[in-house]
């Protein structure tokens, strides 16, 4: 109930106020309900076949031709635990980018479907529980509200740096 | 009006690093005792420029260093001081020095100050060394570096400054203005302004200069420090600076006649340069003095032909897509296609693919330069280290204007410089032993270039003491890098010098012999997508080939299929393509399979074990086809399902979004739009040692 009510206290049209309203694009995998922000979304294709990239995990799907640039696609319903994940007509990428040390990286995400865009106040966004060993939070930035249903905010700065699609350190490869 | 003045530094380095260039290659070129007035004005004209431009964007030591520098080249030009040896390699050194301030104020550090002054204490005593200059003249230099304190021309509390400027000053976008604020910043200042030369108003020019000065400039800053003030008009007016305590004004006038002539002189062959020069400083003056900047952007000089070359390029491309367009239009129009349409349009296609080419060639052309910009270091190199030996040694360049990508001219530098030293070091002997052994005195060291296939071919040859195959291998064994029974060919033996860890200098100097450099060399090269190879006769000399792709871009691939994936072999590396026989196969150690080719037992590698392709078609090896390729000095038979096509490929950084992933070196945009991964041969041999490693294990 707190929370609705103080919804209810903040006129919707209060852009000025302190706390931003940030859009979230929101995707699904299995059911549940993720967002990322909409300004890290670079388009949204179709699941295409992408060339495997061997000797890497199995949710590393490959790499993408994005328009000349060979980009990593990761299938995020592996990577939190889905076994046998379809590929069918709704299944998405999401290409995502981020700058990471002055350099625009990108990388796209396999999921089930998108949805929606959404609204949420940063003083909306509440922390993500801890969920202790078992349960994969990497990726998760805090959650949000939708009406009754809970969305987690995907963190992208965490998923851009991750040793899987990124070398911290070039030079220790060895 | 404020102008940014760190956006002109990278020029400014850029250009002073193509100075500093000229200067050593002039220096080197000069022969004691010749004074080549030509050469020694090209140098003169590179460190000028550069004390022009240090000072003009601040860099106050820069400029300092390079006026004591110009100094000393001054007299030789003048012929009042004869080139020997000691005053070009003090000369050297200190361009060395300069070098380091740049490189130090590039990346907006301060340069070591203790070696800046020891360089110029070294330039004073050459200076010093000489009394055919008068004392006076030497004076604003000697008081340059020691200090206003030391010098005797300090003690006078001030000078007295006729500055009579020609007509043109304006027009050479001077100012005295901004001189004379400068100068009361050095002290009380008063101006006498002479009015006399202004014309009535009918005959005024208003851009001449009709007026002069004399000015009393109550100071305790030297000569040095006033002159610097004048240093862009001093060549363009009729100036005196007499110290005010000093009367006789003899001495600095006799200074002014030095100097005068020879700036003239210099400004025919260049005159646009000071001009420039001069409005940087004014721009300069104005916005204040800019800070040091780490500009990261890189540019690079393009023959004007190289561009016209591609515009020409570029017309014709047009040319063809409205032919195309055309085709596109009449077929719309007919609503139909005729034979003759179809011809048209393959006739346009054809064009398309020629321009393609073309256009693409001439792109690769413009990142081309001569490999000359990475030979220059070397005469200097092998001259500073031969003193330094007590060897004479003779390098000879060949096939210097041979083009490569700028890349690979930037990054096979360092394994060059490498290579040459072990040369130096290890090849060539010491002259009484080459004489002992029946050779010339003087070594020689050949460097070489050429264009073989779509490869750079660098050979590094000396004729000396060759490598001696058993030190070698004894060696290998000491360190535990082989074992006893192991029989290695004479090349896997001279491939040994490039292990991590391995040197054979019995003493280890500054120049070689720590063991960390040919595994480095090898690794360096290899990032460039190509190869070293040894061949080394004892007592006859070694040679040492690196082979190089042109260009970092775009590499002749031949594209292989493992089960539904593509690969791309970089051609550089495939020896030949063959299917095998089940007779040409042996088993070793139960595990490893090896075949016969020639003589020779080479391992193969599955490539979809490596890769752990689930659907390969072809599991048993006398079914596919083993592509041999070379890798690390030695053979290895890959096997594959099937040969597709061979093309040239644009290589796609997989670091760039993704990570380097082991035994591929980038990745390819395929014809159909599908990514396909190249593969790196000294990868794949690390990740098939590991796979075997695991497997053992298991």
């Amino acid at each position: 109930m707190t929370e609705a009510a103080t919804t209810e206290q903040t006129p919707d049209d209060d852009i000025m106020s302190l706390s931003s309203v940030d859009q979230y694009l929101t995707f699904s995998i299995g059911d549940e309900d993720y967002g990322v922000k909409i300004l890290s979304v670079q388009e949204i294709r179709g699941w295409e076949e992408v060339a495997r990239v061997p000797n890497t995990p199995s949710y590393v799907k490959g790499v993408l031709n994005l328009r000349g640039n060979a980009v990593p696609v990761i299938d995020m319903r592996m990577r939190m635990n889905e076994k046998d994940p379809q590929y069918d007509n709704t299944t998405v990428v999401i290409i995502l980018r981020a700058k990471l040390k002055g350099n625009e990286r990108i990388a796209g995400i396999v999921v089930d479907d998108v949805s929606d865009v959404m609204n949420a106040r940063s003083d909306e966004i509440r922390k993500t529980p801890d969920f202790g060993e078992r349960v994969n939070t990497e990726f998760i930035k805090g959650l949000v509200d939708v009406g009754g249903n809970m969305v987690m905010l995907f963190d992208i700065d965490n998923f851009m740096q991750h040793p899987d699609i990124y070398d911290d350190d070039v030079d220790s490869e060895e | 009006m404020s102008i940014d003045m760190a956006q002109f530094h990278q020029v400014f380095f850029e250009e002073s690093f193509e100075g500093l260039d000229v200067m050593e290659t002039g220096l080197m070129a000069l022969e004691p005792g010749d004074a080549d007035i030509e050469a020694i004005n090209s140098i003169f004209r590179a460190a000028h420029s550069i004390k022009g431009g240090a000072g003009t964007f601040g860099f106050k030591p820069i400029s300092d260093f390079t006026h004591v520098m110009e100094t000393l080249l001054d007299e030789m030009r003048d012929g009042k001081r004869e080139v020997t040896t000691e005053n070009t390699d003090v000369l050297l050194r200190s361009t060395d020095c300069l070098k380091e301030m740049l490189e130090a104020a590039q990346a907006g550090e301060d340069a070591d100050e203790q070696r800046v002054k020891q360089h110029q204490h070294e330039l004073q005593q050459e200076l010093g060394k000489h009394g055919q200059r008068s004392q006076e003249s030497d004076s604003p230099v000697n008081s340059a570096a020691s200090g206003p304190a030391a010098s005797p021309a300090a003690e006078s509390r001030g000078w007295k400054i006729h500055f009579k400027p020609q007509a043109q000053l304006f027009q050479t976008a001077n100012d005295p203005i901004p001189l004379f604020r400068e100068l009361r910043e050095l002290g009380e200042l008063q101006l006498d302004t002479h009015l006399e030369k202004v014309p009535d108003f009918d005959q005024l020019e208003a851009e001449d200069c009709y007026l002069s000065w004399d000015l009393t400039l109550l100071t305790d800053a030297d000569l040095q420090q006033v002159n610097e003030v004048f240093a862009w008009v001093e060549d363009l007016s009729e100036l005196d600076i007499s110290p005010l305590s000093d009367q006789s004004p003899n001495a600095v006038v006799s200074e002014q006649k030095s100097l005068v002539p020879q700036r003239r002189e210099e400004d025919k062959g260049k005159p646009k340069m000071d001009r420039r020069e001069s409005d940087r400083r004014q721009t300069e003056r104005r916005s204040g003095s800019a800070t040091g900047q780490n500009a990261a952007t890189t540019s690079i000089r393009v023959e004007t032909n190289k561009i016209d070359a591609l515009i020409n390029m570029v017309g014709e491309l047009v040319i063809t897509q409205s032919m195309l367009g055309l085709v596109g239009e009449t077929i719309e129009d007919k609503q139909a296609v005729t034979a003759q349409d179809i011809e048209k349009m393959r006739d346009g296609l054809n064009q398309l693919e020629r321009n393609t080419r073309e256009l693409q060639e001439s792109v690769m052309q413009v990142r081309m330069m001569p490999i000359s910009f990475s030979f220059s270091r070397f005469p200097r190199l092998v001259r500073d280290l031969s003193n330094k030996l007590g060897k004479k040694i003779d390098l000879k360049l060949t096939g210097e204007t041979t083009e490569v990508d700028k890349t690979v001219i930037e990054k096979i530098g360092d394994p060059m410089v490498h290579l040459v030293r072990n040369s130096l070091d290890h090849g060539v002997e010491e002259p009484q032993e080459r004489l002992a052994a029946g050779k010339p005195e003087t070594g020689t060291i050949e460097l070489n270039a050429y264009h073989q296939g779509g490869n750079i071919v660098i050979e590094i040859k000396d004729d000396g003491r060759g490598m001696d195959k058993d030190k070698l291998l004894n060696k290998a064994i000491d360190k535990g890098l082989v074992s006893e029974d192991d029989v290695l060919s004479d090349k896997q033996i001279f491939e040994l010098i490039f292990m991590p860890g391995f040197s054979t200098a019995e003493a280890v100097s500054d120049v070689s012999g720590r063991g960390v450099g040919m595994d480095v060399v090898r690794r360096n090269i290899q990032e460039l997508g190509g190869g070293v190879e040894i061949d080394s006769a004892l007592g006859v000399g070694t040679t040492m080939t690196i082979r190089l792709p042109l260009t970092l871009a775009i590499l002749d691939g031949q594209t292989v299929r493992v089960g539904n994936e593509n690969y791309i072999i970089p051609i550089i590396s495939i020896v030949e393509s063959i299917q095998i026989k089940a007779d040409m196969l042996n088993k070793v150690g139960g595990q490893g399979q090896t075949f016969k080719l020639r003589e020779e037992y080479i391992p193969i590698i599955k490539l979809h074990d490596v890769f752990a392709v689930q659907d390969a078609d072809h599991v048993s090896l006398d079914e596919g086809l083993l592509v041999v390729v070379e890798a690390d000095g030695s053979h290895v038979g890959l096997f594959v399902d099937d040969l597709l096509g061979q093309q040239q490929v644009v290589i796609k950084s997989l670091e760039s979004n993704y990570k380097k992933i082991e035994g591929f070196s980038g990745a390819t945009i395929l014809g159909d739009g599908s990514v396909a991964l190249i593969l790196d041969m000294p990868g794949i041999l690390h990740l098939n040692k590991k796979m075997n490693k695991t497997s053992q294990a298991a």
